[in-house]
């Protein structure tokens, strides 16, 4: 299944998503938190990606979204060399990718509306063209009345359902979500998890770290499991 | 429900960033100052133009009499020969009264009477082509006439070069307190990003490129610089009119002469101050922002 290791050079040719060569990644002079990872994500794929507290999950995460460039292996998404990019070149990467945080990274000063809408609007949309669109996903994650309201004043499970509207709002190739279901409750877990379901089937791959590994198991997707850096196998 | 939406977008940097209303009155004072430096260049320069206009449309012929000849004598001659030379509106031999009458402000009633006074002669010259100095010793050579004569030229010179330096250190006010402006800027913008290093991170992440982040920074320090730009100049302006109203026609500095148009030209510092607030913002917001690869 995905993981298995490739040879970069044909990685350009290739139609995954996602592609981690022989990565590995440590932070400043410390030990590596990531060895040798070697990944495949297909496009229209669907992974869950467990493991314990500090295995390496957002670390993982956080190189899929080049907050971080690895310290060795080669990294490709969507079939382009992403991990010598020039910076320059990241904000297309991050235009075809829609990211949910473990902490939500919302903006307290801007309202629930303006939070969903800010990858349109950073992406030049204007305000009529994606006004639309924004209400009605808003509704779709049960916020529809929270429109105005700001993030400060939202509990941690409307944080989470707006930091998932906003992620995919701009319907993403690449859906990487980071605990998406840790502050909802079972009702609402279940109807996120479906939305990632929904979004997967019109063609986004999606990656989902989560520990809670009965959610990952009742989901019916692959499941990638993170030790000590490593990524040790996956099951469907 | 849409267009309520989408009316009012929330600006994308938050509001809260510490210090603008100091940075504003920062900027204001600044451009104040330089709007001062700018005026006072500006009325320097005329006055040095002024004085060596002046200085340049007279000259002054000392005369020195014959064996036998009184001194009146041969400032009238001098007076009447150099009256027809090419270049010369007026000339005016100087009599011992009105010489007296120069000097008595300075030396008193009482030495004047036995004090040996030079004859001069007082030439106005033509001001499109003043004869030159040159010219107006051979017309009273060949007159038979023994004098000395002054074009002011020693005096005219050195009022230019004061008047030039005036104006470079003037120059050099104007373009330091603009540096210091943009070096307010620099700071401001390097604190602001410092404080909003999350939402920067948030924004980079959904798609934000580096030149649209450092846009941001740019707009919002562009905007209150030319705010603060117009508060100083505004200052500068009513400072600059009220020299002019006080003091009659001539102002309250009739040697430092201040026109109507000198008020005008500072309304040119709002935009001045928000270029150089708006160039800091962006090269420093660049800078930063690469520094983070």
């Amino acid at each position: 299944m995905p993981v298995q290791p490739r040879r970069a050079a044909d990685a350009a040719a290739s139609p995954d998503t996602v592609r981690l060569d022989g990565v590995g990644f440590g932070y400043g002079h410390g030990p590596e938190v990531l060895r040798d990872v070697n990944l495949t994500l297909p496009r229209g794929s669907f992974h869950f990606l467990t493991g314990h507290s500090g295995a390496g999950k957002s670390t993982l995460l956080k190189l899929l979204t080049l907050a971080a460039r690895p310290t060795r292996g080669a990294l490709w998404l969507f079939g382009e060399d992403a991990g010598d990019a020039p910076r320059g070149t990241l904000p297309t990467f991050r235009r075809r990718m829609g990211v949910v945080f473990q902490d939500f990274r919302l903006l307290d000063h801007m309202s629930a509306f303006d939070n969903v809408a800010l990858p349109l609007r950073l992406a030049g949309a204007r305000p009529a063209a994606y006004a639309g669109n924004v209400t009605e996903m808003l509704e779709w994650v049960g916020l529809g009345d929270r429109a105005q309201t700001c993030p400060p004043a939202l509990s941690g499970g409307e944080k989470q359902r707006l930091a998932i509207a906003r992620a995919v709002i701009a319907g993403p190739e690449l859906i990487v979500a980071d605990e998406p279901t840790g502050n909802v409750d079972a009702d609402m877990a279940a109807r996120l998890l479906k939305l990632f379901q929904s979004l997967n089937r019109l063609g986004a791959t999606v990656l989902i770290a989560s520990h809670d590994e009965a959610l990952a198991a009742r989901s019916g997707a692959a499941v990638l499991r993170l030790d000590g850096g490593r990524i040790r196998g996956a099951q469907a | 429900m849409i267009g309520r939406l989408s009316g009012r977008r929330a600006p994308i940097l938050p509001r809260e960033a510490g210090g603008e209303p100091w940075l504003a009155a920062v900027i204001a004072a600044l451009c104040f100052l330089a709007c001062l430096a700018a005026a006072g260049a500006l009325a320097a320069d005329r006055a040095a133009h002024g004085w060596a206009r002046s200085l340049g449309a007279e000259a002054t012929v000392q005369v020195r009499p014959r064996v036998g000849e009184s001194g009146a004598t041969a400032a009238a001659r001098a007076a009447e020969t150099l009256a027809g030379v090419t270049g010369v509106d007026e000339a005016e031999a100087l009599d011992r009264e009105a010489a007296e009458a120069l000097l008595r402000p300075w030396l008193g009633e009482a030495v004047l009477p036995d004090l040996p006074l030079p004859y001069l002669v007082v030439v106005r010259l033509d001001r499109d082509q003043p004869a030159s100095a040159v010219s107006l010793s051979r017309a009273l050579a060949e007159a038979g006439v023994d004098a000395t004569v002054d074009d002011h030229s020693l005096w005219r010179a050195e009022v230019e070069r004061s008047a030039g330096l005036i104006t470079v250190l003037a120059g050099a006010a104007f373009l330091l307190t603009a540096g210091a402006a943009a070096a307010a800027v620099v700071y401001a913008t390097r604190a602001g990003m410092a404080a909003q290093a999350g939402v920067i991170s948030i924004l980079s992440l959904n798609g934000a490129s580096d030149i649209r982040i450092a846009g941001l920074y740019q707009r919002r320090y562009g905007l209150l610089a030319a705010g603060a730009g117009a508060a100083g100049a505004l200052a500068a302006m009513a400072a600059l009119s009220l020299l002019r109203f006080l003091g009659g026609s001539d102002g309250i500095t009739p040697a430092l002469p201040v026109v109507w148009s000198d008020v005008l030209i500072l309304s040119s510092c709002p935009a001045l101050a928000a270029t150089v607030a708006l160039l800091a913002a962006r090269l420093t917001a660049l800078a930063r922002l690469r520094g983070h690869d």
